[in-house]
């Protein structure tokens, strides 16, 4: 939590800082941000890979595990696809890679700016933003009205960090390496999601 | 950006190996932190300059939470079907 407003505050600097052109010219007119993209997707693999809970959830728990994430997956993408021919402005493809961001808000909206431009960026931003908040607030109503996967899919993939303790809290301590499964596979999904669903 | 999945890609078989190495997977972890920090300040500058996204921020914002909403709403019905038919039987046995 405390490194999500330590974020946000620097995404909001950043924006005084380029509305007011207090930032240095090079730092806008070169690469920089895609080369470190490129570090973050390196350290984000190695996490990944050295994950040695993954492996052993799956091994623990049932095959069935691997429908979580796969409900997640399907179900943001039926919702956004529908609600795409509502919205003017924005293509099918593009509602989809804002809605393939899980929730991952960080990686979703650089991957984005990077692949389509900054405007869809800041889109995937604030969307993947709320996402994370609308799941913390409307827990307890999601509880008791949807089943206890529901949350842990809406989650995506903050279920495995930022959501996790809300989670545990409201639907139980036995549904708490679920959501680390769930929120483990969508945070691996993004990119490839996110690039094959704009790029292909 | 094929170069994104295949450096991640990379990233995934050396971190399988250098599993066991617990100091520097907390490395990783702190170094991943300020990555994100300074490509969202980043993102904050190139957002800042820009001027559509600027002058059409309250639409942007807009079509963000119409994208979440619509996100999430197919995300609980479709894992709640997902528990209905394959997990609460299962449930119910134990």
């Amino acid at each position: 939590m405390k490194s999500s407003l330590v974020i946000f505050a620097l995404f909001v600097f950043g924006v005084i800082c380029g509305l007011f052109s207090l930032a240095p010219k090079w730092l806008c007119e070169t690469d920089l941000s895609r080369y470190a993209l490129y570090v973050l997707m390196f350290l984000v693999g190695i996490a990944a890979g050295s994950n040695r809970k993954t492996l052993k959830i799956i091994q623990a728990v049932n095959v069935k595990i691997v429908l979580v994430p796969l409900s997640a997956v399907i179900g943001t993408m039926l919702g956004v696809g529908l609600v795409s021919f509502f919205i003017p402005d924005l293509n099918v493809r593009e509602c989809l890679a804002v809605g393939c961001g899980f929730g991952y808000y960080s990686l979703s909206s650089i991957l984005i700016t990077q692949i389509h431009g900054e405007t869809l960026g800041a889109i995937a931003l604030l969307s993947n933003i709320s996402r994370e908040i609308v799941t913390l607030l409307a827990t307890p109503f999601m509880a008791r009205y949807f089943s206890k996967l529901a949350f842990i899919a809406s989650g995506g993939a903050t279920a495995m960090d930022t959501t996790l303790p809300v989670i545990t809290k409201f639907v139980g301590k036995e549904y708490a390496i679920v959501a680390v499964f769930s929120g483990t596979v969508l945070t691996l999904l993004i990119p490839f999601l996110v690039t094959f669903i704009l790029k292909v | 950006m094929l170069a994104v999945l295949v450096i991640m890609s990379v990233g995934i078989v050396l971190g399988f190996f250098v599993r066991k190495r617990d100091r520097l997977i907390r490395i990783v972890d702190s170094l991943i932190m300020w990555a994100i920090y300074a490509l969202l300040f980043l993102l904050g500058i190139s957002v800042g300059v820009n001027e559509e996204i600027v002058s059409r921020i309250g639409e942007i914002g807009l079509q963000a939470i119409v994208i979440t909403f619509a996100a999430l709403l197919g995300s609980c019905v479709v894992a709640h079907l997902t528990y209905v038919k394959f997990f609460r039987e299962e449930v119910n046995e134990e």
